[in-house]
């Protein structure tokens, strides 16, 4: 089977965030960007399933701006042995939708027809949590979101989901879109080599149109502002000192 | 506004329900299929039923994330999750970049389907009486069962609305040392959170985690004990009324946040918050 792994290209994890001063979203321009660190864990756990046999083919795909060419590399680099970026945004301030990519990603799952999906649960940028959901709903396929651990067996996959009080494990017909949680394995690094070869591996440049798929936005981003800002507090010097103090408070 | 109540055994919740002030009906959908909290036949009752309201929502548990995604691409809208407030019908308040920016969006479809992130939110009050009327399963689409669940049985308040919570990180060192944190816990009667990175290493189980990714928790008092402060934890707890914090490194973020910050060693000070508490 085949194996496709949406990744988004974000803002570092490591960046500190700057909202712009007047109030029109999160400075973008000129800050480190990367993948999506719940994709990384994606790749990897398609790239196991190919190491183990389960899949012939890990295909990657990004939609967004043209940079995000640089993440599907990276995805190659890992070991994804091609990719599919979707160019629908020129100004790397411009998110497109869950809903918009969900539309996307299902008509290039048509196209494809891969045994699987797997998705980050969730991009640290719009925090949003749905992709995968709104992608097992247009596709009519199962879902397995915030996979712990996941095992491919025939025609059908056994998912372990992180769950408000503990661990769910449910088990899903294939084809299915799993979403990825931070304990499903730890991603590797592409080496050197790896990095050399990728640069060489297939890469299909598409558009929304080519899709007949609308991406204009149903949210309108009325404005974006700071958080409000903790008023500083003060170091003691003891446990009974800090027992007094939060007494204050609540303990 | 209509209630709905969907399990295996959902009575009890619905007739709870109904004496929620506002309620003015709850529905009860009560059938082995939802006896697991699967995404698909839950998704697919819900939109059986959608015709009828302009907005569809949900706390932001688990359960409601992995479900209320799928009912809104099943009914052509875009979702809103992890709301923290509302300005009107249309225009709601949610955290973005881990919490480093709030967005206020506007939405432009018919209908809004919203989880809420009930930290921010004060519970309705109750005295209401409204009429409980029971309703025939959806279609089953079949695709997936169940097959386990592993969930720690507890004492412990619930880490969401839990008044106090205790938290360990990396700094805790060990899955044994972590009975330190617990004690605390108990002591204070609080719940039990966790960095990732107690989470990662073993300390903790997954559903301990605070933060970005983890649970949001809001108490009135969150002790941090030996965790540095990443932004990815600080947004899963800085609306915490009061944060103490204990870490031996006094540059470690935490102590930006923290009311009451301690330089000391987790394994002297904890035990001695423990005694004196
Ligand atoms: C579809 C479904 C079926 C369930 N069936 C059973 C059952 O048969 N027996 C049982 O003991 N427990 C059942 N549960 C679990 C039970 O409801 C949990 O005790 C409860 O979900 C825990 O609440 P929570 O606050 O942790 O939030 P979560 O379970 O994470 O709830 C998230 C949100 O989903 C919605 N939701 C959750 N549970 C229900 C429900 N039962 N009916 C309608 N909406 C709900 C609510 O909006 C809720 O706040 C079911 C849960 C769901 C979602
Ligand atoms: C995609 C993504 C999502 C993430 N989501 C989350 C999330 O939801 N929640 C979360 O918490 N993190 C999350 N993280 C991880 C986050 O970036 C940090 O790595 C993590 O929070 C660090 O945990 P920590 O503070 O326990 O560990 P560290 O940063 O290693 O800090 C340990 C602290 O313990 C102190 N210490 C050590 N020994 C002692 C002692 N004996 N006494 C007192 N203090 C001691 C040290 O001084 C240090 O400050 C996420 C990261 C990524 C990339």
């Amino acid at each position: 089977m085949k194996v496709l792994v949406p990744v988004k290209r974000v803002i570092d994890y490591n960046v500190k965030v700057r909202v712009k001063a007047d109030g029109s979203g999160v400075d973008l321009a000129n800050v480190k960007m990367s993948m999506n660190p719940f994709d990384e864990i994606a790749v990897e756990e398609a790239i196991r399933l190919k190491e183990a046999g389960k899949a012939e083919e890990v295909i990657v795909v990004s939609i967004g701006v043209k940079q995000a060419q640089e993440t599907l590399r990276t995805g190659l680099a890992m070991g994804a042995d091609r990719a599919i970026l979707v160019t629908a945004a020129d100004d790397v301030h411009e998110d497109i939708e869950p809903l918009a990519v969900a539309k996307l990603l299902a008509a290039i799952v048509k196209e494809e027809e891969p045994g699987l999906v797997i998705c980050g649960k969730q991009a640290i940028d719009n925090d949003l949590n749905a992709t995968g959901q709104m992608l097992a709903a247009l596709t009519g396929y199962a879902q397995a979101t915030n996979a712990n651990s996941l095992e491919v067996d025939g025609d059908a996959a056994t998912v372990a989901r992180e769950v408000d009080g503990g661990l769910q494990t449910i088990k899903v017909k294939l084809p299915a879109i799993v979403t990825t949680d931070l304990r499903l394995n730890e991603p590797r690094y592409a080496s050197l080599p790896n990095i050399m070869k990728a640069k060489k591996k297939p890469l299909d440049e598409k558009t929304p149109a080519d899709y007949g798929v609308d991406v204009a936005p149903r949210l309108e981003i009325v404005k974006t502002a700071e958080p409000a800002e903790r008023a500083a507090g003060i170091m003691v010097g003891s446990v009974d000192e800090l027992v007094e103090n939060s007494r204050k408070g609540a303990i | 506004m209509t209630v709905l109540a969907v399990g295996a055994t959902a009575k009890d919740a619905a007739d709870e329900a109904a004496t929620i002030e506002g309620v003015s009906k709850v529905l009860v959908a009560e059938d082995a299929l939802y006896g697991h909290r699967l995404a698909e036949p839950t998704a697919a009752l819900i939109v059986s039923l959608a015709g009828d309201y302009s907005h569809i929502v949900a706390p932001a548990t688990t359960d409601a994330k992995n479900i209320l995604p799928r009912v809104a691409a099943l009914l052509d809208v875009m979702v809103l999750t992890d709301v923290t407030s509302v300005v009107d019908a249309d225009t709601f308040e949610r955290p973005v970049y881990a919490g480093n920016a709030m967005q206020t969006v506007k939405s432009k479809d018919e209908k809004k389907v919203i989880t809420f992130r009930t930290s921010t939110f004060d519970a309705a009050a109750t005295g209401g009486s409204a009429a409980v009327e029971d309703i025939a399963a959806a279609e089953d689409p079949a695709l997936s069962e169940w097959v386990e669940d592993k969930v720690a049985e507890s004492d412990r308040p619930e880490l969401t609305s839990a008044k106090i919570v205790v938290s360990g990180g990396r700094g805790v060192g060990s899955e044994e040392d972590f009975v330190i944190i617990e004690k605390l816990a108990d002591k204070l009667g609080a719940a039990v959170g966790a960095s990732r990175a107690a989470v990662d290493s073993g300390f903790a189980p997954n559903d301990w985690q605070v933060g970005q990714t983890g649970k949001v928790v809001a108490p009135d008092l969150y002790v941090a004990c030996g965790i540095s402060g990443a932004i990815q934890h600080l947004a899963g707890m800085k609306d915490s009324k009061i944060i103490v914090a204990i870490n031996k490194d006094e540059e470690a973020p935490i102590f930006q946040v923290a009311d009451f910050g301690l330089v000391a060693d987790l394994f002297e000070a904890v035990p001695a918050l423990t005694e004196k508490v």
